[in-house]
């Protein structure tokens, strides 16, 4: 029994090390920010790696994403709500909800497990130490500007899978479920919000920040090879994946009610 | 104004969660010349080389590295320090994701303001030093282990350091390279007058270049003099050593 509290305590103790040093290099991030300038050249390198890289995966998710609501919504309403409705309805749940989650979660497995093992592979060979060497902040260098990208890409790919999604949903409605352009577009209008958009693109950024620098983070936090290196990686993909959805129902309450 | 020695170590503990490292650990590594830290693998001589570079924090004791007590020294002051100490690492650590020619660069892309003409002089001067002249523009991966290992010690010299720190750099070489690479620590040492220290457990290497020496056993520095004097002393973990049967 003691034996077992003493595992708790020890499970507990280790728990809020690693939230503790979390925090440390958050704030060491966070510290680095005014020489944002001097790491120019990595940002943008990131930025595209991040956004043109991501590209193809994050159209072909948001298209049969948007044709699964479409026909969802239409079998959901369909005896309850006129027509026109559906395409609000539609336009509504993928930028409000479908879009930012499904980005954050699959992009976390994308990006976030790329950074992590790319940086836990830099650990394990001791680049991250020769970096130190040469007199660079490693978190400057390698995390900064993986966490500014992801704050400005992820929304922008975000908005990509809107147009793809909200495309490929009407597209959909209109073959399959015979609702007529006019009807879609009228439901679109009537309902559409900015603030909307605004939430979505919100959640976004949030989600992008975080699996970038979980997967700095844990990329950074890496010991031991290359079993290391795999740990570092799922781990990232995991604690994002959750604080994604997580964050989801914070988000949505606190920027809808 | 320079104080006496370049790096002490004054009662220096170090453990990893429950594992004790260092234990108090004393060690004077005087200006200019080459000092090797000799030790069975595991003992704790890359750590102590960390301590030196700030990478790792003494749990207790002190390092002071030209004057600077590592424990205390402001940001500002470790990164103008870090600039003048130059590493090469066991594993080399050479950016994997850049040439040669932007490893070697690294340095004074970042911390100078040198046109792109005088940094591909300066790249090229200390690639010809090790002789590597006309690899500037292979990737890391497309190298033999050797001339990782030479590379690395072009981009631990590009910024023209005061003090070069060498870990294990003959650890996995064959016979003659392990020899070129002596040559050419001795070599730089000649010609740059800078402060070595060479972590090693390979004998041979540490006759042919040391001016001092010092074995790290059990968290401790046995026994440190000049290399005669320490051969000469009969000291028995020391010939242990030498036998190979320690560790
Ligand atoms: N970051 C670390 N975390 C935990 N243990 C470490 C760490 N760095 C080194 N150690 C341990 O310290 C001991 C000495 O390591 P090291 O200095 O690398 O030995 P060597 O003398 O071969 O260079 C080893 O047992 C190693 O497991
Ligand atoms: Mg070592």
């Amino acid at each position: 029994m003691t034996r077992l509290l003493a595992l708790l305590g020890g499970q507990l103790a280790a728990f809020f090390i690693q939230i503790f040093q979390m925090f440390r290099y958050f704030i060491q991030c966070m510290a680095e920010m005014w020489r944002v300038y001097l790491y120019r050249h990595q940002i943008i390198a990131q930025c595209y790696a991040i956004g043109v890289g991501s590209l193809p995966l994050v159209c072909l998710i948001s298209a049969f994403s948007g044709m699964a609501v479409a026909i969802q919504t239409a079998y959901q309403m369909e005896a309850y709500v006129p027509d026109y409705m559906v395409g609000a309805l539609i336009v509504r749940s993928v930028i409000l909800v479908l879009s930012p989650i499904l980005m954050g979660l699959v992009l976390a497995g994308r990006v976030g497990a790329g950074i992590a093992s790319e940086l836990g592979t830099m650990k394990v060979s001791e680049q991250v130490d020769a970096l130190t060497s040469l007199a660079v902040d490693p978190v400057g260098y390698l995390m900064l500007p993986r966490v500014i990208a992801g704050l400005i890409m992820i929304p922008i790919l975000v908005i990509y899978s809107f147009l793809v999604s909200i495309a490929c949903g009407f597209v959909m409605s209109i073959i399959k479920m015979n609702i007529t352009p006019t009807d879609l577009i009228k439901g679109m209008k009537l309902y559409f919000e900015n603030y909307d958009v605004f939430v979505g693109l919100v959640k976004s950024a949030v989600y992008g920040g975080l699996l970038t620098f979980m997967g700095a983070y844990m990329g950074l936090c890496t010991q031991g090879g290359a079993q290391g290196v795999g740990r570092s990686a799922t781990a990232a993909v995991v604690v994002s994946s959750a604080l994604v959805l997580i964050l989801d129902y914070f988000l949505t309450h606190a920027l809808l009610y | 104004m320079k104080t006496k020695t370049a790096i002490e170590f004054v009662g220096v503990f170090k453990s990893f969660e429950a594992q004790p490292v260092l234990k108090g650990l004393n060690l004077q590594i005087p200006w200019s010349g080459i000092t090797t830290i000799l030790g069975p693998s595991g003992c704790g001589k890359s750590v102590t080389l960390k301590h030196v570079i700030g990478i790792e924090q003494a749990d207790r004791g002190k390092v002071v590295v030209d004057g600077w007590d590592m424990a205390r020294i402001r940001r500002g002051e470790l990164i103008a320090l870090r600039k003048r100490i130059g590493v090469l690492f066991q594993s080399s650590a050479l950016f994997d994701s850049m040439t040669v020619m932007e490893n070697v660069a690294f340095g004074l892309r970042m911390h100078t303001k040198m046109t792109e003409e005088e940094i591909a002089e300066r790249v090229h001067v200390c690639l010809d030093a090790v002789r590597l002249a006309g690899t500037e523009a292979k990737m890391p991966v497309e190298l033999s282990g050797g001339m990782r290992k030479r590379a690395a010690l072009a981009r631990a010299i590009a910024m023209q350091p005061d003090f070069i720190l060498y870990d294990e750099p003959t650890t996995g070489l064959d016979p003659n390279t392990s020899s070129v690479v002596g040559d050419y620590i001795l070599k730089l040492q000649s010609e740059l007058n800078v402060t070595s220290v060479v972590v090693t457990h390979d004998m041979p290497l540490a006759r042919r270049v040391s001016d001092r020496v010092a074995l790290l056993y059990d968290g401790e520095a046995v026994v440190q003099g000049p290399v005669d004097e320490v051969e000469a002393s009969k000291n028995e973990i020391f010939e242990l050593f030498i036998e190979g049967r320690l560790g």
